[in-house]
This record gives C-alpha cells, structure tokens and sequence, in this order.
C-alpha cells in the first residue's frame, strides 16, 4: 500500500486570488486514518479535492506511492481516481436512481459504458454490492429509490458506494456535517471500522472535535490554508484548539460535548465478527 | 418565552427594498410611468374605424356560425391526420438531434469551444420565426407536408436543447463530482449523473414542444407546409367559414386533448 505524500501544496482560486492552501506538506502513512480539523474557510475541503484533482492544485505535488497525480494526463487521472474512494457531506447520491445502482455506480472506472448502461455489471461487482449494503445495514434497501432513504441510510450508500471501488485510500469530506449527533457518530465509527478492516489510508474531514479525537488516531489542524498542529489525536486540547479555532473556553466545551455522547448512549451497529471475516 | 428587553420592543422592521438605493428606484418607477404615457399618445387610435371593424368582425365571426363539419369532412380529417404525423415525427427527430446540442450547451460538461458553437446554433434557430422557416423550407422542398415537418423539426431542435442545456446546468452538481471522483468516463457520468436527474422534465418538454407542433402546424400550412393549416386555409380562400370554424374547433379540442396526455404523462414519471 503506497504513502501518501503533498508537497508544497499551493491552490490559489483565480476568480478572487484567495490563497485557500498556502505550502501544505506532509505524510500519510498506509493505514492511517487522519482527521482534518478546522475552522469553517480553512480549506479543509480544498485539500481533499486537492488530492484527487476535484480541484486543480496550482501546484506542488501530491504523491501517491511513487505517482505524482498533479501529473497525470486524463486517462490516467481516471485510473487512479478508481483506487481513490470519496465520501460527501450531501451524500452526493443521484436521487432518482435505486440504492443498488448508487452502489454500483462505484464500479463505473472499471466496466465499458455498455456495461454500465444496460446496468449488466459482472457478477463478483454484484455480489460485493450485496455484501457491502449488507455490511452498512441496508439489505432490505436495495431496490429503493435513493431519495426515499434517511439521511443516515444515505450516508451509508454513499459509504457503500466509495468502497465499491475498492479503494486503497478514502476521502472523507465532513461526512457528519447533515446529521443528528447518534447517527453522526454511528456513520463515524462505520467509516473508521471499514477502514481498518480493510487496511486502508483515510482522510476525513470533520467539524465535530470530540468526534475527530473518537475515531481518528492522527489530527491534523488547518487554519487559513496552513498547517497549524499535526499530531495525535490525544493531543487535542485547550492550547492546540486554540491556536486552530482562535479563543474559546475548550476544556468546558469538550467535557459538555462528550457528556452529550454519554448521555446519548451506544446505538451504534455492532460488527459481527463472523460478518467481517467474509469479506476480503 | 425570553422576554423582549424594552429598549428593542416597538422597532420597527420592513422588508429590505430589491434596489438600495431610494432614488434610483424612484427614477425607474417615473421613467415607467412616463414611458407608458408617451406610448400610449403616439399609439394614434381611431375611433370611428375601431366602430365600423367591430360590426365587420361580428359579421365575420357570424358567418362562422354554425360550424360546419360534413361538407369538406374527408380534407379535414386527411389534415388532422398530416398535421399529427408532422408533429410527431418532427417533435421526435428534432428532440433526438437536440440531445446532443442540448447537452453541448450545457457549460458544467463541455470545453467552452463547445458551449459557444452549440448555444450560438440554439440560439439562431429560436430567433427565426417559424413561418419565415417554413416559406424558406417550401421553397426548397416544395409544397407539402415534408418542408412542414423539417421546419417543425428545426424549431424543436433549438427550443428543446436550450431547456435541456438549461436543466443540466441547473441540477444538483454533486452527482456528477461523485462519479467523476469515481473515475466514471465522460458518456458514463451522463448516463448516470445527468439522465435521472434531467429525465423527468425532459419528458413534460417534449410532450409540451409535440402539443406546440401540432399548433404550429396549423399556422405554417398557411405558407403552404401542408396539414390542417392548408386545409384551414384552402377553406378562408373558398369564404367557407362553417368549414374553417369546424377546422378550428378541431384544433382546439386535439390541444385540449394533449393537454391532458401532457399532464397524465409527467404523473407517471413524477
Ligand atoms: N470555487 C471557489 N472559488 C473561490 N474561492 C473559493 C472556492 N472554493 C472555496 N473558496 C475559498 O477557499 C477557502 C477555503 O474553502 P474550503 O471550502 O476549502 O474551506 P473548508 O475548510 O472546507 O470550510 P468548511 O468547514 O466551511 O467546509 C474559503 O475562504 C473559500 O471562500
Ligand atoms: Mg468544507
């Protein structure tokens, strides 16, 4: 599994000349799961649309293993974009289509366009469809129209979606952002429990501090387009917040957001050890 | 229930105006108004011939009266039945050649190169009306139905793709970054990012732009297209009124018909 690296990564947006990232380097080891915190305009979202070209760095470089992706041509833009799975805030599924499509349409940079037009995917692409809508929960879901779902059960195709790629590394842009605080932190730990599972690097954008300090084990802190900390995730309190979020009375407002996750209870979904030895 | 602190009780609020700026909104509304004055003084009406075209018009639409369906019955019926073949094969060839101009208008999918030719070509067939078409059709095809249908064809395509431009620009984006994040090819992101999402007003359009053939038919025969508006015109040069107030009567009760086609159809897609 390859390490991802930026370098010097600059995006300046023409159309107002905002610097959004100024010079971000750093490493991610394979594995890892990384969250990204900071105050809203830091360019949290800029830098992971930095990485899989969403967004067009003005430079620098983002390395991936040996492969610099600023340099790749179209084609090969596409090739390594399917290895490269991404999880949005809005779920950014097609309404109008069914859950099994939505998950499906993960496998678009694999399959011919006739393939996937007639919705004739191979039959391992299918089955890993059902085992992953298995996985999130969605097994009595599958031929439903994407917009009749909750926003939970979105989020969870969306999930399901981006794993369908069978990606080595995942881009997280504020999965949580549109949903109540027990569903958020279900969607969380799914995240980080899928990316265990399979081994893979995680980038994950994310508001919520307590959430970020739950499930991610490295926190990077972005503010104004810099890098403000970077480190574990234990690390996180009172002077570090406020160098990333400016002045705020951190200590008490962590102990009352944690309090909010007790009182809330463990709803999560419980993995099923005898489940996830049937995948992968 | 906070209670409202009495220094903030009382105060007054209205809603913002759509222009800030107090005098030129008074500017605008003068102007209008002078405007309108000025152009209702230079309108020049005549009264007296305004009285005697009101007796005319009564005697005209009398004669009318009542509607005479039997007498030319066969060329009538022989009309409708051109007037919806051309409808319908124009409304579907032209909405199958505006596909693809449609979705080259379409900013978010095209290189700029693209949009520019494929708007600037939507934009001259809308400009042109459609009669000056079918005269120029006629002329080169001849009389008939076939110049009639490749007017009605050429209207459909710049009318049809501009909705359709228009539509793929403004729905939800999010779809289409997901897919292209996916590594989903270009034919692949339309097929899944842009078709559901366009589909079901795509279809309310092209039922709507079939009913608006059918119409147009009736008034591009006049030049000679061919359907029921040859038939409707051959009638007004015979002075058989009854006749043409049935062809009208047809007319209407056919537009009436799609209408409800139009509506029941965009139910079923929702
Ligand atoms: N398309 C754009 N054109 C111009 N400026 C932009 C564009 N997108 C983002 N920006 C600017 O870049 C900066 C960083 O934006 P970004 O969306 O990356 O922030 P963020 O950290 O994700 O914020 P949030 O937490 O609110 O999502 C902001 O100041 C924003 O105004
Ligand atoms: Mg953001």
């Amino acid at each position: 599994m390859p390490v991802l690296r930026l370098e010097k990564l600059l995006k300046r947006y023409e159309r107002t000349g905002y610097d959004a990232l100024k010079s971000i380097s750093f490493t991610v080891e394979p594995g890892q799961i990384v969250a990204l915190i900071g105050p809203s305009g830091a360019g949290k979202s800029t830098l992971i649309r930095c990485v899989n070209r969403l967004v067009e760095p003005t430079s620098g470089k983002v390395l991936w293993g040996d492969v610099d992706l600023v340099g790749l041509n179209s084609n090969e833009l596409r090739g390594a974009r399917r290895k490269i799975g991404m999880i949005f805030q809005e779920f950014a599924l097609v309404d109008r289509l069914s859950v099994m499509e939505n998950v499906l349409s993960g496998r678009l940079g694999y399959v011919n366009f006739w393939q996937s037009l007639t919705r004739r995917f191979p039959q391992k692409d299918i089955d890993e469809a059902f085992r992953l809508l298995d996985r999130v929960g969605l097994m009595d879901h599958v031929d439903k129209r994407a917009d009749k779902l909750s926003g939970g059960q979105r989020q969870r195709v969306g999930i399901a979606r981006a794993l369908m790629q069978d990606p080595d590394l995942l881009l997280v842009d504020e999965p949580t952002a549109s949903l109540d605080p027990k569903t958020s932190r279900q969607i969380m730990r799914l995240i980080a429990e899928l990316c265990r599972e399979r081994k893979l690097t995680a980038i994950i954008n994310i508001h919520d501090v307590p959430l970020a300090k739950m499930f991610a084990e490295r926190v990077i802190g972005l503010k104004d387009g810099a890098v403000v900390f970077d480190g574990p995730a234990d690390q996180l309190a009172g002077e570090v917040l406020t160098r990333i979020y400016g002045e705020e009375d951190w200590e008490e407002a962590g102990q009352r957001a944690l309090m909010k996750f007790v009182q809330l209870g463990d709803g999560g979904p419980s993995v099923d050890p005898t489940r996830l030895a049937g995948l992968r | 229930m906070a209670e409202v602190a009495p220094s903030v009780s009382g105060r007054a609020w209205t809603r913002p105006p759509m222009i800030a700026s107090a005098t030129l909104r008074w500017c605008i509304l003068v102007g209008t108004i002078v405007y309108l004055i000025a152009a209702f003084i230079t309108l020049d009406v005549n009264w007296q011939r305004i009285a005697q075209g009101w007796e005319r018009g009564q005697r005209f639409l009398g004669g009318f009266a009542p509607p005479d369906f039997v007498t030319r019955g066969d060329a009538i019926f022989d009309g409708v039945l051109e007037s919806l073949w051309m409808a319908f094969a124009a409304t579907v060839v032209g909405i199958i050649l505006s596909i693809p101009i449609g979705v080259g208008g379409a900013r978010n999918l095209v290189p700029p190169p693209v949009y520019i030719v494929c708007r600037s070509f939507m934009a001259i067939t809308r400009t042109l009306p459609e009669i000056l078409v079918a005269i120029l059709f006629v002329k080169l095809f001849g009389f008939g139905t076939f110049a009639g249908f490749v007017t009605l064809t050429f209207a459909t395509i710049g009318y049809f793709g501009k909705l359709l431009a228009e539509d793929i620009e403004a729905a939800n984006q999010a779809p289409l970054e997901a897919m292209r994040a996916a590594g989903a090819s270009w034919l692949q992101r339309l097929n899944y990012a842009v078709q559901p999402l366009v589909m079901p007003r795509a279809i309310g359009i092209a039922i709507y732009r079939l009913d608006m053939n059918f119409r147009e038919s009736a008034v591009i025969g006049i030049v000679g297209a061919g359907g029921i508006g040859a038939t409707l015109n051959t009638a007004f040069d015979r002075y058989e009124f009854p006749s043409a107030a049935a062809i009208l009567l047809v007319i209407i009760i056919i537009v009436l018909g799609s209408e409800y086609l139009s509506a029941f159809c965009r139910r079923l897609v929702r």
